[in-house]
């Protein structure tokens, strides 16, 4: 008992900075986020999520955070597998591959989409090149999509990929042995055991796409207003620090609600969220 | 043909990753300003790059923050991961709740609250401040990595080494800690590429002269990006891969080298 | 795996030692915080104050009014000498942010054009508190082989011919003062009947509108991704330069004028320095210097004459008298109006 109480002390480092730096400055905000410009308690700051220009903006970051955490799971899974199955040789180089990308600067490089992107540019240059009509994508939700799965894409790849790697070949084999063709396999076999992965990727591109604003001013021509657009114009344009709090409150709420929701297939219980 | 459908897939992703990085690197060499026209080639950018002492400050701001930041960030979340690994259920769920906090919330949410709080408690604004919540914001995602796999890790092999004699720490750096390497190897790597990535949080909690590379760009946003921003990026990004590269077959080349040496040496 | 990241530690240790060696410095007495937009200084202006005059510039930016205000405002990072623009600088003087400059340290404000003094009593009513710096209006670009007619009013920003051709500034001010001016309504309308008539006007625009964006005009324009746009005419000349087919004109119904200029803040802890920058920058081969590498125009007369007869008589680079009369200067409007523009132009954004 005593040496697994000695275990635990090890987390306190830990406790430490997180109260210090995470729980301590969000109740400063959270009451900054019920309070009025005077200091007096108000519930109109989170309240205003209900205002439609802003529960529109809400709407909409989810329905493209949710396409493009969909997205991102299905092209990072098959990914996450190949890597898996190429054997440790070359493998570390290739998740290396994937993470390189993030050394770019993240405004540069999607800055960069647009330069690929528009009606003039590298893409639709190419495509009349071949002979192909062109695509006309900037500056709609179609490139915000993108620039999600472009950005957030390794997030999702490198928890997949861990959670696969752990996954012994004696399984899968045993698996193959037990009748189970490819597909059954994957279903009973593969992605049980890589749901905290799984879990894991989809917590780590769904939040920063749901609350990103870079994104959608860059690719979407600022004519896309999402959740994260209208909490960064309250602190940046209008001052509205309190009302700017509130909405913040109610988007953290919302998102823990999902990770909640989320955490129900994670039949360990005790999961990689919440 | 499975292989190659899979090596054409890899080769497809890959090509997404990295035509954005091809662009700008295309770009540091364009002679006009101008990111929409193609002007010829010129390496002017790269020579100002290093003329230019704000961007060199800014370059040795970044790169040591994310240092520091995701060694203290792993130091940190490894050893929580194993105290919380220790705890009963009810302290575990919240400690992971607490984890996921700075992830779910809004980075400018973040920032901005411990902009406040630096404020509140009079703390001035610089290195420091940014430093500290670099660390606050990584830790959460070296635990994500190294979680997975002490949960798939079974305490069999570590309870084994015990039984047969290893003392607790030992069996911890024989057994556990080799099992953990790769989420741990994941973890301290993420965490300095989202230390050196991030710009919202470096935003608010920097103090005055101090930049990192992508507030610096940040603040280029109303006058147009300039050229030297993309040199000083493929330059980083190059040297990043070649280290990568050599890395990767240096060793092997050595090895086939001495292999050859000591064969020739026995021949004889 | 282990070696790699053991060698990439190395690395990145490697690059820290030398990017050290070179940001080392020892020890110096006199500094000066300079706080100013993204790439609106030549840069080696800036090693050359410090040669002549022994003061170390400890040199930052920021990217707009709004993001900086704060900053100032919290006192947190104290700045000695920061380069708002009009509105902020008079929103500044009213939250008692600004010291008064003490002009006796900066004889070089002589070369300062009289017409840009008095043009900054807009926002700053007695020249107490700022230096103008650069200044320039708001005008339309476009591109003469995508526009058929010549373009003299703001009406071609509704026009359906160009749907999706058009660029707009994506902030609060420019944006309405679009909208305000090609109604005959001041820019700086507190009316709230004219700025809903203003937001209904954004609004039935945006079908038409490209994108909204601040930097990029210049750079879609160039790559011919649009046929107008919106913006400043400091980037006209750069944009002439890179694409001869583009041309600047002001409209008829008026516009805005602007200035950004240098101010002290009240905290400034080294506020002798700061008047020498100040005068520093408002000598004229260090005014000409930076018009050139930055192109917004000067109000450095001693400047202005060594600038070729082209460029100066260029009414889109440096504005003439019949326009800048066409023109207003924008004002700060008070918290409440203010935060009535934001609420309204939140609604054209998310329509």
């Amino acid at each position: 008992m005593s040496k697994r109480f000695g275990k635990q002390l090890l987390a306190g480092p830990y406790l430490f900075w997180m109260i210090a730096f995470t729980i301590i400055p969000l109740i400063m905000m959270g009451v900054k986020g019920l309070t009025d410009s005077q200091g007096n308690f108000t519930l109109n700051n989170l309240m205003a999520m209900g205002n439609p220009v802003n529960s529109q903006a809400l709407i909409l970051s989810l329905e493209l955070s949710l396409i493009s955490t969909v997205l991102c799971l299905l092209l990072a899974y098959p990914l996450a597998l190949i890597l898996r199955n190429m054997g440790s040789g070359s493998n570390s180089l290739i998740v290396f591959l994937f993470v390189l990308p993030m050394w770019m600067n993240f405004l540069l490089r999607t800055f960069a989409w647009q330069t690929l992107l528009e009606k003039e540019g590298v893409i639709n240059g190419l495509l009349s090149a071949l002979g192909l009509p062109g695509i006309n994508i900037i500056n709609t939700p179609a490139a915000i999509v993108l620039g999600m799965v472009y950005n957030f894409l390794p997030f999702m790849v490198l928890p997949l990929y861990n959670a696969l790697a752990k996954i012994s070949d004696d399984v899968i084999n045993a698996a193959h042995d037990l009748g189970a063709n490819r597909a059954q396999t994957l279903v009973r076999v593969l992605i049980p055991q890589s749901l905290p992965g799984i879990i894991s990727g989809i917590t780590m591109v769904f939040v920063p796409a749901l609350t990103t604003f870079v994104i959608s001013d860059i690719l979407g021509g600022a004519k896309i207003l999402l959740i994260g657009n209208v909490i960064e114009q309250q602190f940046t344009v209008s001052y509205d620090w309190n009302t700017g709090a509130g909405l913040s409150i109610v988007l953290m709420i919302f998102v823990l609600a999902s990770m909640a929701l989320l955490n129900i297939f994670d039949k360990n219980g005790e999961g990689t969220v919440l | 043909m499975k292989k190659v459908l899979q090596k054409a897939y890899l080769a497809l992703i890959l090509i997404f990753l990295y035509a954005p990085i091809l662009t700008l690197m295309v770009l540091s060499f364009n002679a006009s300003k101008s990111r929409a026209k193609w002007g010829g080639f010129t390496l002017r950018w790269y020579q100002e790059m290093f003329d230019s002492s704000t961007i060199m400050d800014a370059l040795y701001n970044s790169l040591s923050i994310a240092l520091f930041a995701a060694i203290i960030a792993t130091l940190i979340g490894v050893l929580a991961c194993i105290g919380i690994q220790a705890m009963g259920k009810g302290p575990r769920a919240i400690c992971m709740t607490l984890n996921n906090i700075p992830i779910l919330n809004a980075e400018i949410v973040t920032g901005l609250s411990l902009m406040i709080c630096f404020g509140a408690f009079g703390i001035s604004l610089g290195y420091g401040t940014i430093l500290v919540s670099h660390v606050a914001f990584c830790i959460p995602y070296v635990i994500l990595s190294v979680m997975p796999r002490l949960k798939t890790t079974s305490s069999a092999a570590y309870e084994a080494a015990m039984d047969l004699g290893a003392p607790p720490i030992q069996a911890f750096f024989r057994v556990v800690l080799p099992d953990l390497m790769p989420g741990i190897l994941s973890g301290f790597l993420l965490a300095f590429t989202m230390s050196l990535d991030d710009f919202v949080i470096s935003y608010f909690t920097r103090g005055r002269g101090i930049n990192t590379l992508s507030t610096l760009v940040y603040t280029q946003v109303r006058r147009g990006i300039v050229p030297t921003m993309y040199a000083l990026s493929t330059v980083i990004f190059l040297a990043v891969l070649l280290f990568l590269l050599a890395q990767n077959f240096l060793p092997q080349q050595l090895e086939k080298l001495s292999r050859r040496h000591h064969a020739r040496r026995a021949h004889e | 795996m282990k070696r790699r990241m053991t060698a990439l530690l190395l690395a990145a240790l490697m690059v820290l030692a030398l990017a050290g060696c070179g940001g080392g410095n020892s020890g110096s007495e006199e500094v000066v915080y300079v706080y100013n937009w993204g790439e609106y200084i030549d840069e080696s202006v800036i090693p050359q104050f410090e040669e002549e005059t022994g003061i170390k510039v400890v040199y930052d930016t920021f990217e707009t009014n709004e993001a900086m205000y704060p900053i100032i405002e919290q006192g947190q990072a104290v700045y000695d000498v920061v380069c708002p623009s009009d509105y902020m600088i008079q929103k500044m003087i009213a939250n008692d942010l600004l010291a008064e400059i003490n002009f006796d340290n900066i004889p070089n404000l002589q070369y300062i054009g009289q017409a840009y003094m008095d043009a900054s009593q807009g926002f700053d009513p007695e020249n107490k508190y700022s230096v103008p710096y650069t200044w320039g209006t708001v005008g339309i670009l476009y591109n003469t082989t995508m526009v058929d007619e010549p373009i003299t009013s703001w009406s071609v920003l509704w026009d359906e011919k160009y749907s999706g051709e058009i660029l707009m500034q994506k902030s609060v001010r420019d944006a309405f003062a679009v909208a305000l001016a090609y109604q005959g309504h001041s820019i700086n309308s507190t009316n709230q009947d004219e700025i809903l008539a203003a937001r209904d006007l954004l609004i039935e625009q945006k079908p038409l509108v490209q994108a909204y964006v601040i930097d990029q005009v210049r750079d879609k324009m160039i790559g011919n991704e649009a046929a107008i746009g919106v913006i400043y005419s400091g980037e006209y000349l750069y944009c002439k330069e890179e694409n001869p087919d583009l041309a600047y004109v002001v409209p008829e119904e008026g516009s805005c004028l602007w200035f950004d200029s240098w101010v002290i803040p009240k905290n400034a802890e080294n506020k002798e320095n700061a008047e020498k920058f100040i005068d520093f920058l408002c000598r004229p081969d260090i005014a000409l210097k930076n018009f050139e590498y930055i192109t917004y125009a000067t109000a450095n007369t001693g400047a202005m004459e060594q600038i070729d007869e082209e460029t100066l008589n260029d009414v889109g680079i440096f504005a003439d008298q019949e326009t800048m009369d066409r023109c207003e200067v924008f004002t700060w409007l008070g918290e409440e109006t203010e935060a009535f523009y934001n609420e309204c132009w939140t609604q054209v954004l998310a329509e």
